[in-house]
């Protein structure tokens, strides 16, 4: 039989508790289908008014011109570009955990892909808002796109690094809704079946679009995942990649850097993770999902961190050993003045980038702080804080002193309206995502179901005693008989 | 519509490991299976029905050469014939520099023309109503469904269902239509040996 797939015992159980297909699909819609909690309304309310906080800052900004964020002389880009980079390395956690983990067979994804998904669709939302906004004249913005006008004709430049992330970052967001909400559709299916109310089986219906579970439907939904999962891979890569370009392709020492495509590819896997943790953490607890997220999710997630973390960590140590091997005085002056010596202006956010991101994770090789959820959820935090300070270190440490010393900016310091920005985008982000866990289903329910027989916890068990029933009637049979 | 009221005969099924032996005896004892509807993806079970294997991932490929093709001529006429500009004395043809941009439209041809044509082979689409034979089907239970011909015996039928272990038997009588979901002709006779056993 095809079906029967075996599962090393070694291997903890992906859903813990006596589970049924039924209590599967019963734990994971029932937030859907109760009222909200007032924990959800309070933290949907501050969302909104972060949201709010935002859109005002935004139209001060439009109002007003850029002139709103204290960007000077030499530091072109500011919080701005940081932010941008920092929500764009957020999201490729998501499409890191749905397709290369789907490609590597990776069962454990099942429990936290579709929020990872979420995730990432809304940090590059976020991520989007920066550079559009920070254009300035933003009814401009169509500028970018390279469609035959009337303005003589006059191209974009496809030469631009500026240019390939407009493609890069659309391309993203594109085909991560088409990946999220393709995987959605057969959950959505579930949830009009169930539904009891007509409104709910109304816009479940049309969301659902006429699923039915047909074996040919799924056969082809199959491929589909595949093939978006192979597409996604190499797209993830590339996306970091064409943002790292943004500076890599540039002159300025501390910018001008060949490692900078891993490197930022690594550190946004990093930064990622850490917020899917600080997500899903939040999410098993207020919706009861522990059963699904469990402990071991937890610790494999910790794992990549650990990784990733190690893979920046090296990376930061090649660009100073290359900084100061590779003899360019301009270069060598930015790591060594601008970054590395403590007493200069910005020195604070070198090391407060090295400890978080290159000491902190170190921790994780420790099994028992691994599995320590306030532990995990306190070190997602701290690993959030210090990628964004690499992204800072990276654009204010390299910009605020030039080859002009007349033009060296005096200290950088964020305008409260660049701030609230940020804070804005948070709004948009927590909105987003409050949303998504009242109406969506937070876990994939028909991919757990398919992952069920093989790693739930009853059916392990019952697969252990399967097996040693066996492995006594080899002995009998075999080793008896030999003796 | 073409076709008039067509008769099913509906077995659900709580377990996939009953399911499979069903499915093959059904089609063995020459039974025309309309489909199977199940919760998530069983793997085999197509096989198992005797379905061809889907081409998805070949359109998927065409999609992205047309994505590699528009994007490089697309670039290489703006930027080499229609308006050359010197940029920082790079060549006009300045293939190395297009790669991303190329790259980017190759994925994205591929990934929006295959999610189109999923949802066009499998006639899906918001505000798309299919008929829905049971609601456990997107739940828990594996709905095996058999369609009535001329020759058929649905009291025969359901007995062969409940015998097969399907938890619950019912007759179904639908307007036939799309909306009752793909009925796939290519469906192959039952053959001994087959792969997804």
């Amino acid at each position: 039989m095809s079906l029967l797939k075996y599962e090393s015992q070694l291997r903890e159980p992906l859903v813990d508790g006596e589970k049924t297909y039924h209590q599967v699909t019963e734990d994971i819609i029932r937030p859907i289908e109760a009222k909200p909690s007032r924990l959800w309304y309070v933290g949907f309310y501050i969302s909104v008014a972060l949201l709010m906080f935002g859109v005002y800052s935004i139209y001060r900004e439009v109002t007003y011109g850029i002139g709103q964020w204290n960007l000077n002389k030499t530091i072109g880009w500011g919080w701005d570009i940081t932010n941008f980079v920092w929500w764009v390395g957020i999201g490729h956690a998501g499409t890191l955990i749905s397709a290369i983990l789907l490609l590597f067979r990776q069962g454990w994804r099942t429990g936290v892909n579709r929020a990872a998904e979420a995730m990432t669709i809304f940090a590059v939302m976020c991520a989007g808002q920066f550079p559009i906004w920070h254009m300035g004249r933003v009814w401009m913005a169509f500028f970018v796109l390279p469609y035959p006008n009337t303005r003589g004709p006059l191209w974009v430049n496809f030469n631009s690094p500026l240019l390939w992330d407009v493609f890069a970052i659309s391309t993203y967001f594109t085909v991560s809704l088409l990946f999220w909400y393709s995987g959605l559709i057969p959950d959505m299916a579930t949830i009009r079946d169930r539904a009891k109310t007509k409104t709910r089986k109304l816009l479940y219906g049309i969301a659902s679009f006429g699923w039915s579970g047909s074996t040919k439907h799924w056969q082809r939904h199959e491929s589909l995942s595949l093939v978006l999962a192979g597409l996604s891979t190499p797209l993830v890569l590339s996306v970091h990649t064409i943002v790292s370009f943004d500076f890599a392709t540039s002159v300025i020492p501390g910018w001008h850097t060949t490692i900078f495509p891993p490197y930022f590819v690594a550190g946004a896997i990093f930064s990622g993770f850490a917020m899917v943790q600080t997500l899903m953490i939040v999410l098993r607890k207020v919706f009861y999902l522990n059963d699904y997220i469990t402990l071991g999710h937890i610790e494999a997630m910790n794992k990549v961190i650990v990784l990733t973390g190690s893979i920046v960590g090296i990376a930061y140590l090649t660009e100073l050993f290359v900084a100061w091997y590779g003899q360019n005085p301009y270069e060598w002056w930015a790591f060594s003045q601008n970054r590395v010596n403590i007493n200069s202006p910005y020195g604070w956010s070198y090391w407060l980038m090295m400890f978080c991101n290159v000491v902190s994770p170190q921790v994780f090789w420790s099994r028992k702080l691994r599995r320590n959820i306030p532990f995990t959820f306190f070190m997602s935090i701290i690993v959030n804080i210090g990628m964004w300070y690499e992204r800072f270190v990276i654009i204010v440490t390299s910009t605020y002193r030039d080859y002009l010393p007349s033009s060296w900016s005096t200290y950088y310091s964020p305008s409260p309206y660049e701030i609230g920005f940020y804070l804005g985008t948070f709004g948009l982000f927590f909105t987003c995502f409050f949303l998504f866990a009242k109406y969506f289903p937070v876990i994939a329910v028909a991919e757990i179901k398919y992952v069920l027989k093989t790693s739930g916890e009853n059916y392990k068990r019952k697969m252990t005693d399967i097996e040693k029933a066996d492995a006594e009637k080899f002995y009998h049979d075999e080793v008896e008989h030999a003796h | 519509m073409a076709g008039g009221i067509k008769k099913f005969v509906v077995g659900s099924f709580d377990d996939e490991k009953v399911l499979f032996p069903a499915v093959k005896n059904a089609r063995k004892s020459g039974y025309k299976i309309h489909d199977v509807y199940t919760p998530f993806a069983v793997h085999g079970l197509d096989h198992a029905m005797g379905l061809r294997e889907t081409s998805l991932h070949t359109a998927g490929f065409f999609y992205a050469i047309t994505g590699t093709t528009t994007a490089l001529s697309g670039i290489s006429w703006i930027l080499a014939k229609d308006w050359p500009l010197n940029i920082g004395g790079k060549p006009h043809f300045s293939l190395p520099a297009w790669i991303p941009i190329t790259f980017e439209l190759t994925v994205l041809f591929s990934a929006v023309g295959m999610v189109l044509t999923f949802c066009y082979l499998c006639q899906i689409a918001p505000f798309v109503k299919k008929h829905v034979f049971s609601s456990r089907a997107t739940d828990d239970a594996f709905v095996m469904v058999i369609e009535c011909t001329d020759k058929t015996n649905d009291v025969e039928v359901q007995s062969f269902l409940q015998n097969a272990g399907a938890s619950d038997v019912n007759v179904q009588t639908v307007e036939s239509g799309w909306w009752i979901g793909t009925y796939d002709k290519e469906q192959k006779l039952y053959k001994e040996y087959e792969p997804g056993y």
